[in-house]
């Protein structure tokens, strides 16, 4: 298969950011089809002192590696996608996420993700986020740990 | 392939691969019979019906699982152990008509978020031992027959051709076929079946089948293994795991059973219909947390599997080397992890059922078989495990290679390696002893190191039309005693002492002179010297955490039943003691692992709705353990006589063992045995061998004693009527045979202590028959 060159990946101007949370609202309706945000949303947003935090997938890949049933892949576009009907709800990625941007909610068995759709970045009404090109090999870690390290 | 992020479909180990003709095999295919069933859903973890066949009279047909079942024998082991009891008899044999092979899966098996949640559970009347032997094993078969709607599969009588037995959980069929023109060797037969039964050409499909089945070793040896497959979407072969122990693989082609294939509809997350998935959604990501953030600081299961086990082993005498005669070797280091390291594939996902993180189940790809039929192919072996690679150390190879080569033949044969490896050591050291020689070893030459001998052993045997020796030999330990003794060979003592087997089953991998628990661990067992029910060396050996008597019958105790907890619901043990959570040694009790104790009271209060404590588990567990027992007894064993071990097990045979650590066990002649520097230069080896002998003879039978006293059994090992009933397992057929029994015992002196007791010891109980107070 033809390895995708390039990805879209979120990037976060905090100095914009009202802490509205619409970015989260907007997730949740893309991923849970409610407004709920907070655990139902891919993306989250957290105050840190005076400024705001993003927290959210930066689509490494290192879980590709870590699901039995192959329901995770590169997509064509470069995102790392879960494939919810393959998907059978171990929460192996879940767990061994580094940066813990793969999530689960209590409304399902299977974990979702930041798919880089765009829904937050058109949803901020103060222009705080917004897709960036990146090249996949400067990104992707390849292993999660060899022997003893 | 160090490297990671390889797409699935790009995924390529550059095996051997084959085209099959399934249309063709499947065309001769002859329904034997047939069975539909309507499939139902899984609630709480229980399917809540059994599926039983009957070989010689074709009848098939399903058993209600009862509330009663659930509360007395819970799941799994335990389910197995009811369904026996109500088919077999007390003179039933591994070959007898009514003999049955069971698989069982348990509650919480089938679980995919916590780690180890998918072993089946097998039972039978074995070969080896005569009694009823358990053995667990991963792969897809069990969590995919419950979710065709079946905790168990009972299988009775003989067919009279091979035959597959399928279990379609997507349209609700069982169907018996004559399958002549398949493979009898596990990897080729599993790929044909898995190929020929999968709905559709895809990966997705094929990984939905898991096929059960053994190889022509299993036909010609007592050691016949049941490989259960799962299917590997990057490998793109049906990969599988071993069933190993007491010849079930010999079972299942005695009763002319080529493979048993299981294929589900789907599964995902909640199959088992739990009855609190956030729960164990929460249990089950700390878990592998855990496991990613600790696991390479520990055991690094995640790298090399069990085989991380062999250093340690080696460094403190305990892997067994030359047929056990010592516990470490200078070549050792050549079969340590870091050269199986080298040769696994690593990265992927190496669980044998979804959602393992632990990831043991390691395999080395791209392997070119040296020898036997399959000879110049590449392979995928799996494995291997710390066991088999111990084998390698116990028949002195030492070239990871060969290590790698007796695994594979091992696995397609059908062969258990542990039995197999134990076995062929003791026959070595019979070789170097010139009891055997290669005019008896029908022309092998089967020394100690002697690879090419193993593996031309192990290719004869699985053709099968041997020699005497061979054919004797693959019966293992046991009857190869009798053998040489029966031929006046050599001393029938130095050969019940070397060959390493109790109960008629060849031991697993630790040397166990140095620590009396490990011996009760292996001795003052259920089905045989299997690890399975304790592992208790650093415990006692190295830490010295249980120096009494009745300090280490607490231990063989609690651990062979938390042990047993685990074969109820269809788990692996791994999780619970191979990954410890950081703060693990300031806990009370750090050998219990509380923490991982206090998921698995979450874990099964989450899946079946009930709300029971740790003790409770306890509990579930002595029901099952007692009862196994108890049927040993019925069946004329599960006594003292049968919990003997062979001496090579607890000191040293020979001179050269003792001379080989001459200092530790001098040392133990002063201070145990209150001898003097200068009485111990008097006196010749043998001497002091027979000093040590009858000391460490005589501490097993103490420990019996307080092991027996423990668990609420009579000095001769016969579980009381008063604790099977106080346990609630009050069947009254049961407590008649165990009371007759006592009886019986009372009558012949059996009820009486084993140990030695000088005047400042005591044993366990003064009161002759304490049990009816």
């Amino acid at each position: 298969m033809e390895r995708p060159p390039t990805v879209k990946i979120l990037k976060f101007y905090p100095e914009k950011c009202n802490g509205c949370l619409e970015c989260e609202s907007s997730c949740s309706m893309i991923h849970f089809k409610t407004k709920n945000g907070g655990e139902q949303s891919a993306i989250r947003i957290f105050k840190k002192g005076n400024s705001y935090q993003i927290h959210v997938c930066d689509q490494r890949g290192l879980c590709l590696d870590m699901c039995p049933v192959g329901a995770l892949t590169r997509k064509k576009n470069g995102i790392v996608w879960l494939d919810k009907k393959t998907c059978i709800g171990c929460q192996a990625c879940v767990g061994f996420c580094p940066i813990g941007a793969m999530r689960k909610s209590d409304a399902r068995i299977e974990p979702f993700k930041c798919i880089s759709c765009g829904a937050c970045v058109r949803a901020c009404p103060e222009g705080a986020l917004e897709l960036v090109e990146r090249k996949v090999d400067d990104i992707k870690e390849v292993v999660y740990h060899k022997q003893g390290v | 392939m160090a490297k990671g992020q390889i797409s699935i479909e790009d995924y390529n180990t550059g095996i051997t691969r084959h085209k099959w003709d399934t249309k063709k095999l499947k065309s001769v295919h002859k329904i034997i019979t047939k069975y539909d069933y309507k499939r139902g859903i899984v609630q709480r973890g229980y399917a809540n019906r059994t599926l039983y066949l009957n070989l010689s009279t074709g009848a098939i047909n399903e058993k209600p699982v009862t509330e009663y079942m659930k509360k007395k024998f819970t799941g799994g082991r335990g389910f197995g152990l009811k369904l026996l009891w109500d088919s077999i008899k007390p003179t039933t044999r591994w070959n007898s008509e009514e003999n049955e092979l069971i698989i069982t899966t348990g509650p919480l098996c089938g679980t995919t978020q916590y780690p180890g949640s998918g072993k089946s559970l097998c039972l039978t009347i074995s070969p080896s031992s005569n009694i009823i032997c358990d053995s667990n094993v991963g792969g897809f078969f069990g969590p995919y027959l419950k979710f065709s709607g079946f905790d168990a599969l009972e299988l009775q009588g003989k067919a009279k051709e091979d035959i597959v037995v399928v279990i379609d959980g997507e349209k609700g069929s069982v169907t018996v076929e004559a399958a002549p023109l398949e493979e009898t060797n596990s990897h080729l037969l599993n790929e044909q079946l898995t190929y020929t039964y999968a709905s559709e050409d895809t990966d997705k499909s094929r990984q939905k089948v898991s096929v059960i089945s053994s190889g022509s070793g299993a036909e010609h040896s007592w050691w016949g293994c049941l490989n259960f497959s799962f299917y590997d979407i990057r490998r793109k072969i049906p990969r599988m795991k071993q069933a190993g122990r007491g010849g079930l693989g010999t079972v299942l082609r005695d009763k002319r059973i080529k493979a048993i294939v299981v294929k589900v509809e789907k599964i995902d997350g909640i199959s088992n219909h739990p009855a609190d998935p956030l729960t164990l959604a929460q249990i089950g990501t700390k878990l592998h947390k855990e496991i990613r953030d600790l696991d390479r600081f520990q055991c690094n299961m995640r790298t090399v599997g069990t085989g991380h086990l062999v250093e340690i082993m080696d460094a403190y005498d305990l892997l067994p080397t030359e047929n056990y005669r010592f516990g470490s070797f200078p070549k050792a280091s050549k079969i340590y992890s870091p050269e199986f390291y080298k040769l696994f594939t690593k990265i992927i996902p190496d669980g044998c059922w979804h959602g393992c993180t632990l990831a043991c189940s390691k395999t080395v790809d791209d392997f070119t078989v040296k020898t036997g039929p399959y000879k110049g192919q590449k392979v995928t072996v799996d494995g291997p495990e710390y066991e088999t690679i111990a084998c390698g150390a116990n028949m002195s190879l030492w070239d990871p290679l060969w290590i790698l080569e007796f695994n594979f033949y091992c696995d397609t044969y059908g062969i258990d390696t542990i039995s197999a490896g134990t076995a062929i050591a003791f026959y070595m050291e019979m070789y170097e002893y010139e009891i055997l020689n290669k005019e008896r070893c029908d022309g092998l030459e089967l020394c100690f190191g002697n690879s090419e001998a193993v593996l031309e052993f192990l290719h004869r045997m699985a053709r099968g039309n041997n020699g005497k020796f061979i054919t004797v030999a693959a019966k293992g330990i046991r009857r190869v005693k009798d053998w040489l003794i029966k031929k006046g060979w050599g001393d029938p003592k130095l050969i019940e002492e070397c060959g390493m087997e109790s109960k008629g089953l060849e031991y697993s991998e630790y040397v166990t002179k140095e620590s009396l628990a490990m011996q009760g661990g292996y001795g003052l067992t259920l089905k045989g010297p299997q690890h399975d029910e304790a592992w208790l060396i650093f415990m006692d050996m190295v830490n010295n955490a249980i120096p009494t008597f009745s300090d280490k019958a607490e231990a063989l105790h609690y651990f062979p039943m938390w042990r047993t907890w685990f074969g109820l619901n269809g788990l692996c043990k791994l999780p619970w003691n191979d990954i410890e959570p950081a703060n693990n040694a300031e806990t009370n009790e750090p050998s219990k692992v509380p923490e991982h104790v206090q998921n698995y009271v979450d874990y099964q209060n989450a899946v079946t709705g009930w709300n029971v404590s740790k003790e409770e588990l306890i509990l579930q567990s002595e029901r099952c353990y007692n009862w196994q027992r108890a049927m040993n007894v019925w069946m004329g064993r599960g006594q003292r006589k049968d919990d003997w071990i062979p001496y090579r097990s607890m000191g040293p045979v020979t001179e050269m063992e003792y001379l080989s650590r001459k200092e530790r066990y001098d040392k133990q002649l002063i201070e145990n045995l209150g001898l003097t520097e200068k009485g111990l230069e008097k006196m010749d080896v043998k001497e002091k061998i027979k000093i040590l002998y009858n000391f460490r003879r005589d501490q097993y039978q103490k420990l019996a004693d307080a092991v027996y006293y423990r668990r609420g059994w009579t000095p001769n090992g016969i579980p009381t009527p008063q604790k099977m009933k106080q346990l609630g397992m009050d069947d009254p057929k049961m407590l008649k045979i165990l009371q007759q029994k006592i009886d019986e015992d009372e009558k012949t002196g059996l009820n009486v202590w084993g140990g030695n007791y000088n005047k400042r010891e005591k044993p366990p109980c003064k009161e002759h028959k304490y049990w009816e107070k």
